[in-house]
């Protein structure tokens, strides 16, 4: 029983790390649903692969289908280049068609072939331990974690390997073109992981969640940080969190884990949109409303400033007087001398305001600006 | 025979699908006009994707399998995830493109983690994911048909009265906020159309191809016009035919599922139109540059003539 809970989680944190490596660079170069498109159009490519081995797990297969990737790319662009479509509608026609020839198929030939089709599309993570490898009659794991393993290892090698073309060519195709680092090439090298990792996880998670795991961890990332190392890691980071507490969300209700595994992954993606510093949706409402006050204090101390010593400062500085002068609601006038009298920019004695030394800098700074 | 064998299967049932696949056709093809003009195609997809967990959220919560109250579940759901889709595309630097995929992946596992909660406490009656996903055209019902037929109408005719202002956020939303219309209103008043008319299609064709319904005919029907009003009925037209023609053709052979033979043949409409289509279509063009070519050549063979002299 805990060998089997290992056996998941392990199974799941590979498969999630495997995704959300190339996913870091389909989120940055605007192609998610590239991810999307190539998920469901490799159908036609496991089923008539499935035909020809009868087997779900088999290279042969993975490899046809991931041709089928690479085939609906080119279609995409095929039809991008014609100029009369555009890049959305070329993948929005591409892969229900291809998605309708696979589904065709099945249900004709389902009588003769055991395909199930919620395997393929839904995957079942709670089966995947049951297949496993025996070399020389030992039984060394699951076959799942043997294939996202080596799949992982593919991503991790070509990421390594082609870092700097990779960064060029996302950030800068252009300049990638005229330095001679061939973004085309790099391209299609990208398109040809995506698609063999689809493959490769859509036994575990099935075809449609596979964007959860491929978009989610790299897009909350993304949302942290501005550096791509780190964007690589914290996706891979981000990602495992998510397969694990989404396996134990799972066990506890008793559901799909892969379902759950993607509810985690919106949970996550909420929770680090509202919490995390600087651009989070919490920090980006604080900071608006410490702004709002700065912005009022300051208007005072300037009034303050600007009729200090003069004849009609008496009038000017009056507490109850300045919703008038400065055109507040009386209400916010008064939390805006209570915040001004927090930060120790004027001081009240009766019913007068005077400027502080800090005041009066703040005012003179903010005059000069 | 063969042609007999068709025609007498033309029955009262068939009648019936045909009627309400060429009807949702017509529908979707209309209204995803705008979802093709604005770059927005794959929206379907994540609308109907994202209506997963609201058909059973409404199912939990009633315990009723009418299809008017899960409809009515699947349209929140999916009205709530484009209206996710366009928060994070507006408060935070991610793409449209990876808010797309990220709304519709999620929601869909979420879906999935309520679908077999339900199996779980046992409703074996419950309809299979299958029928979500590819939907069940051979199930549609007389009242389907007048479903389809009644909300349909109601989302066009919405259209219609705001057709200037919908026109005019297509195809030039700034100049449309500068004159003071509400965009954002506007905005959501057209994804909610283009909700209705998916949520509609969802028990037809199913959600996986429910989007190619929205964008194949409009795409089909922009390569024979440059004129709205035209495209859009263009559209509805391909829509419904390829409706019908999916219908016949599925129902003429055993075990051809109809959502995706609709599908296809709606596509095979798209291919027709951009190999064919008059001005805009591949053969067009190819014409076109052949000509070019040799009105060239002459002008330059007598260009060199004069010079000769």
């Amino acid at each position: 029983m805990i060998q089997e809970h290992l056996d998941i989680q392990l199974i799941a944190i590979v498969t999630a790390v495997a995704c959300a490596l190339p996913g870091v660079f389909l989120v940055l170069r605007r192609m998610t649903l590239m991810s999307d498109a190539i998920s469901h159009a490799i159908l036609p490519g496991i089923v008539l692969a499935f035909f020809l081995t009868e087997s779900l797990s088999s290279p042969l297969l993975i490899l046809a289908a991931a041709a089928t990737g690479v085939l609906t790319v080119v279609f995409v662009e095929l039809l991008q280049r014609t100029k009369l479509v555009k890049e959305d509608a070329a993948i929005g026609l591409t892969f229900p068609a291809l998605f309708s020839i696979g589904v065709i198929l099945i249900s004709r030939f389902a009588g003769n072939v055991h395909l199930d089709m919620d395997a393929v599309l839904l995957g079942e993570l709670a089966y995947a331990p049951l297949n496993r490898l025996d070399i020389f009659g030992y039984d060394v794991g699951p076959v799942s974690v043997y294939v996202m393993g080596t799949i992982l290892l593919l991503n991790l090698t070509f990421i390594l390997l082609f870092y700097k073309e990779l960064k060029l060519a996302t950030f800068d195709a252009s300049l990638a073109a005229t330095l001679g680092f061939a973004p085309t090439l790099i391209h299609y090298g990208l398109m040809t992981l995506v698609s063999v990792t689809t493959v490769g996880a859509f036994d575990a998670v099935g075809s449609i969640l596979v964007v959860a795991l491929i978009a989610g961890p790299p897009a909350t990332a993304y949302l942290i940080t501005n550096r791509l190392s780190l964007m690589l890691t914290l996706s891979a980071v981000i990602g495992s969190v998510n397969a694990v507490s989404g396996y134990w969300l799972a066990y506890l209700f008793d559901v799909s884990i892969a379902g759950a595994i993607a509810t985690m992954t919106l949970l996550m993606f909420g929770l680090v949109f509202f919490l995390v510093p600087n651009r989070g949706l919490i920090a980006i409402a604080r900071r608006r409303t410490r702004q709002k006050w700065e912005f009022a204090q300051t208007m005072l101390v300037i009034h303050l400033f600007n009729h200090e010593g003069l004849p009609e400062a008496e009038a000017e500085s009056e507490v109850a007087h300045l919703h008038e002068h400065l055109r507040w609601d009386p209400a916010f006038a008064a939390q805006v001398v209570k915040y001004a009298l927090n930060n120790r920019c004027v001081l009240q004695e009766e019913t007068q305001l005077t400027l502080t030394e800090r005041g009066r800098t703040v005012a003179q700074q903010a005059l000069v600006q | 025979m063969e042609n007999l064998s068709i025609l007498t299967r033309l029955d009262y049932t068939l009648m019936i699908v045909a009627i309400g696949a060429a009807l949702l056709g017509a529908v979707s093809g209309t209204l995803g006009t705008y979802a093709v003009l604005r770059r927005q195609s794959l929206l379907g997809d994540a609308i109907s994707h994202a209506a997963l967990p609201g058909i059973a959220i409404a199912f939990l919560l009633t315990g009723s399998k009418t299809p008017l109250i899960l409809v009515l579940g699947a349209a929140i759901a999916g009205w709530l995830g484009t209206l996710f889709i366009l928060s994070i595309v507006r408060l935070t630097r991610i793409k449209y493109d990876s808010a797309l995929g990220i709304i519709l992946s999620t929601f869909f596992g979420f879906g999935l983690v309520l679908h077999t909660l339900i199996q779980r406490t046992g409703n074996a009656n419950q309809a299979g994911l299958d029928t979500f996903l590819f939907g069940q055209a051979a199930t549609i019902l007389e009242s389907d048909v007048l479903t389809i037929g009644i909300l349909g109408g109601i989302a066009i005719v919405i259209m219609l009265v705001f057709w200037k202002e919908l026109k005019l956020l297509v195809f030039d939303e700034g100049f449309a906020a500068s004159l003071g219309f509400p965009i954002r209103a506007l905005d959501i008043l057209l994804t909610s159309l283009l909700v209705i008319a998916i949520v509609l299609g969802l028990q037809a064709v199913g959600a996986v191809l429910m989007s190619a319904m929205l964008v194949a005919p409009a795409v089909a029907a922009r390569q024979w016009t440059d004129k709205l009003s035209v495209m859009m009925l263009l559209a509805a037209g391909f829509g419904a035919l390829a409706g019908v023609g999916g219908t016949i053709i599925s129902s003429s052979a055993s075990r051809i599922p109809t959502g995706p033979t609709i599908v296809l043949c709606a596509t095979v409409v798209v291919g027709f139109s951009i190999v064919l289509a008059p001005n805009r279509g591949l053969l067009w063009n190819r014409l076109r540059y052949q000509r070019n070519k040799r009105n060239l050549k002459m002008l330059g063979g007598q260009l060199f003539q004069s010079e000769e002299q």
